[in-house]
């Protein structure tokens, strides 16, 4: 036990209870039902010692801190998704994966969360309810702790139901230096696995196609699956989740920092045929959809087979695969050969991609 | 994916290829010049773009990216009245998702939107006339484009919307025709086209009759094609073979969808709903006769352009725009003034800037254009760019 729960760990009170069934301007006027809502449905639900001391920060010991490495590594993320839940996953979840992957993409152990959540005014309190459980369990499976945080409730209308944002802080292990100027021609390029499945669900959960499409959000905590590869291979260059603008931004972004070219597979590229079928119907390209569990990597050459076996040994890299290289092509440059035996270029997204019409 | 891949499938495309090298390095020696191809349709050069198509073609061979993006065309007028009716405090606005971010002369229905007017996407035209029972103290118009592709499915839609008596649902009829345009081209003094890909989708509904004249009357082959990397390889392969044993004719490679006759129930929808314009403007190249469809008087009460009054002011395209001669091939898309620099995806000043499926946009997106450059360089393709290189430096 830390010394910073032990220090908290007498302090134990009785929980006051949430009784209404959807949430008011009063939730967030600073008296009784903002504290009964603040106790009941995230701080019951979080359970840690460190949150129930109540107190207006956490506080964390840097002699525990530094057992895990030699840097901090601090971040921040919004999660605005609509619909609030969604098949594979929930806001909630995504809020908790989301910056844990931030965290640990740098090579850090991911320890602390925050979490500050915005309600609008008639949102059903079991809706929050079932977001917050769902952060506490995937904060609990990941090992990380939520310990400090925050409550505002809005009039309707001035926010979408419930947005969501966590910081997060990590350590980063002792001389480990990821970074997105590294990538070096030769350099292999791998993902853990099929793309574009959280983007593809969450249009399809929108309603507006009509789709009945059986694809599920791949929101997941990547920490697990990171210590693996770099415990394989401790020459990894860089890694980074392919979230907003899915793989192509990212290539984009590695070959823009690091001045080289990048060269990717169509063929080799892993997609659902589901995900292919959305696309093929709606008039996406799958290369920018969003994801939520996958990780791009670029690795040096000696160490990809160790690397690609190390990801495909774990459940969350089970369809990881060797998608293209770095090459000495023109600096910020993304090419992509066809399945159909051309090549194109692959651009940064301009604009929100919209369906083509015909 | 099924009925996909099979139609993506490389080796069957070298073994294309081999055969186009073969007829192209026959044919090239009589012309003197690049064999220039259209494709008419937006759907094609998307997809040329996309597979790479134009990477793997040899040089004698030239597409040029022809007017068939129904969102490139659209004038700022026009997309000015639509944001006008948008604006208005009871209307909700519908519309195809790629005709969003289209400018007009101030803005684009995605700013509109942003400024508090309300705009949906919706992926049908019916899923507009639902919005229109969801909603009945508001008046719900559908932002109406396209070729004779969408043109049936927009016609449905009004007929459905008379035989329920919906009658806060109107349509914004901006839909364009293709035959009279492609005439236009042929017609231009410059012109240079060898041969055609005919729009598959459109002729889905129109069928091939249409395009008689330009094999008979203008002697070019017009060879109807479809949307998979191989349909379009076999497209070209079929140009070819035509020219190359002196024929020009239609011919239908992708009978898979297309019927020689067209299909009559959505000619009928058409015919019941749409009447012919005297002329219609389209960006980039001017006002065509004919080339527009307007709603038929009995419908008039479904009709957004008789229910609310619009500024209908035609705006000028930007002096400096050359998508015109782009459009004809006699420009690629790198030799205008204004590509990459003024006009570019996100600063669209023409019309072929504005859709992915314009050929600027494509080329800015997909192309590697320093590539293309220097391989033309070698070949002594080029004469315009220079020029036009040097007046931009200047």
């Amino acid at each position: 036990m830390s010394l910073a729960e032990e220090e908290v760990k007498a302090v134990k009170r009785p929980r006051a209870t949430l009784r209404a069934s959807t949430i008011n301007l009063s939730h967030g006027g600073g008296g009784k039902a903002m504290h009964d809502m603040i106790d009941d449905v995230f701080v019951g639900t979080f359970d840690n010692a460190l949150l129930d001391t109540m107190e207006d920060q956490a506080r964390m010991s840097l002699a525990d801190l530094a057992l895990h490495g030699d840097r901090l590594a601090f971040t921040t993320d919004s999660y605005v998704v609509s619909p609030l839940e969604f098949p594979g996953g929930d806001i909630g979840k995504l809020a908790v994966c989301g910056t844990i992957n931030d965290l640990a993409v740098g090579g850090a152990r991911p320890l602390y969360l925050s979490c500050a959540v915005i309600i609008e005014e008639g949102l059903e309190v079991e809706v929050l309810r079932r977001i917050v459980r769902s952060m506490a369990e995937t904060a609990k499976a990941a090992g990380v702790s939520i310990v400090t945080g925050d409550t505002k409730v809005v009039g309707r209308g001035a926010c979408d139901r419930l947005f969501i944002n966590t910081a997060g802080v990590g350590v980063i292990r002792k001389g480990m230096n990821l970074g997105v100027a590294s990538a070096r021609p030769g350099d292999v390029v791998l993902v853990n696995g099929m793309l574009g499945d959280h983007g593809a669900t969450i249009l399809n959960a929108r309603g507006d196609m009509q789709l009945t499409t059986p694809i599920e959000s791949d929101c997941a905590a990547l920490h697990g699956l990171i210590d693996k590869l770099l415990a394989a291979a401790p020459g990894t260059r860089f890694i980074r989740d392919a979230t907003r603008g899915g793989l192509a931004t990212v290539l984009n972004e590695i070959a823009a920092a690091s001045q080289v070219g990048i060269e990717i597979i169509e063929k080799d590229t892993p997609l659902r045929e589901e995900v292919k079928g959305f696309c093929e119907i709606l008039g996406l390209d799958p290369l920018y959809l969003a994801n939520e569990g996958k990780l791009v990597c670029i690795v040096p050459a000696a160490e990809a087979d160790a690397a690609l076996a190390a990801l495909r040994a774990h459940p969350l890299g089970a369809e990881a695969a060797r998608i293209g290289r770095i090459t000495d092509g023109r600096a910020g440059r993304v090419v992509m050969q066809t399945v159909f035996g051309g090549s194109r270029i692959v651009d940064m997204l301009i604009g929100e991609q919209l369906p083509r019409i015909c | 994916m099924k009925f996909v891949d099979e139609f993506r499938d490389p080796a069957k495309a070298r073994s294309l290829i081999g055969e186009i090298n073969v007829m192209a390095k026959r044919i090239r020696p009589s012309m003197n010049r690049p064999l220039y191809i259209m494709e008419v349709c937006g759907g094609h050069t998307h997809a040329i773009f996309r597979y790479g198509i134009e990477t793997m073609l040899p040089e004698e061979i030239e597409l040029v990216h022809g007017p068939g993006c129904p969102v490139c065309v659209l004038p700022m007028g026009r997309i000015d009245d639509c944001i006008a009716i948008a604006e208005r405090p009871n209307v909700i606005m519908t519309s195809f998702g790629d005709a969003l971010r289209v400018p007009g002369s101030k803005k684009s229905l995605l700013t509109a939107k942003a400024e508090g007017a309300d705009v949906r996407t919706v992926y049908s035209p019916l899923d507009a006339l639902q919005l229109a029972k969801a909603n009945p103290d508001k008046e719900v118009v559908f932002f109406g484009l396209g070729f004779e592709t969408t043109m049936p499915s927009t016609a449905l839609t009004v007929l459905r919307a008379e035989a329920e008596g919906i009658n806060n649902f109107s349509l914004f009829c901006n839909h364009i025709t293709i035959i009279p345009t492609v005439k236009a081209i042929l017609d231009s003094p410059d012109f240079q086209i060898d041969g055609f890909l005919g729009p598959g989708h459109v002729s889905m509904v129109i069928g091939n009759e249409p395009y008689e004249f330009i094999a008979g009357h203008y002697g070019r082959p017009i060879v109807v094609t479809g949307f998979e990397p191989l349909d379009i390889l076999h497209g070209i392969w079929m140009v070819l073979k035509q020219i190359d044993e002196g024929r020009s004719v239609v011919e239908n490679q992708y009978r898979r969808i297309v019927p020689e006759g067209g299909n009559a129930v959505a000619l009928d929808a058409i015919d019941r709903v749409f009447e012919l314009r005297e002329f219609f403007e389209w960006r980039g190249l001017g006002s065509i006769d004919h080339s527009g469809v307007r709603m038929r008087d009995a419908y008039a009460r479904f009709d957004a352009e008789r229910k609310f009054t619009m500024p209908a002011l035609m705006i000028a395209d930007p002096k400096a725009c050359q998508c015109g001669e782009v459009l004809k091939g006699i420009i690629k898309p790198w030799g205008c003034r204004v590509y990459g620099k003024e006009c570019t995806p996100e600063t669209p000043m023409g019309a072929l800037m504005v859709s992915s499926e314009g050929a600027c946009a494509a080329y800015y997106r997909f192309g590697d254009i320093e590539k293309i450059r220097i391989r033309r360089a070698e070949k002594g393709l080029d004469k315009v760019e220079p020029d036009v290189v040097a007046e931009v430096q200047a």
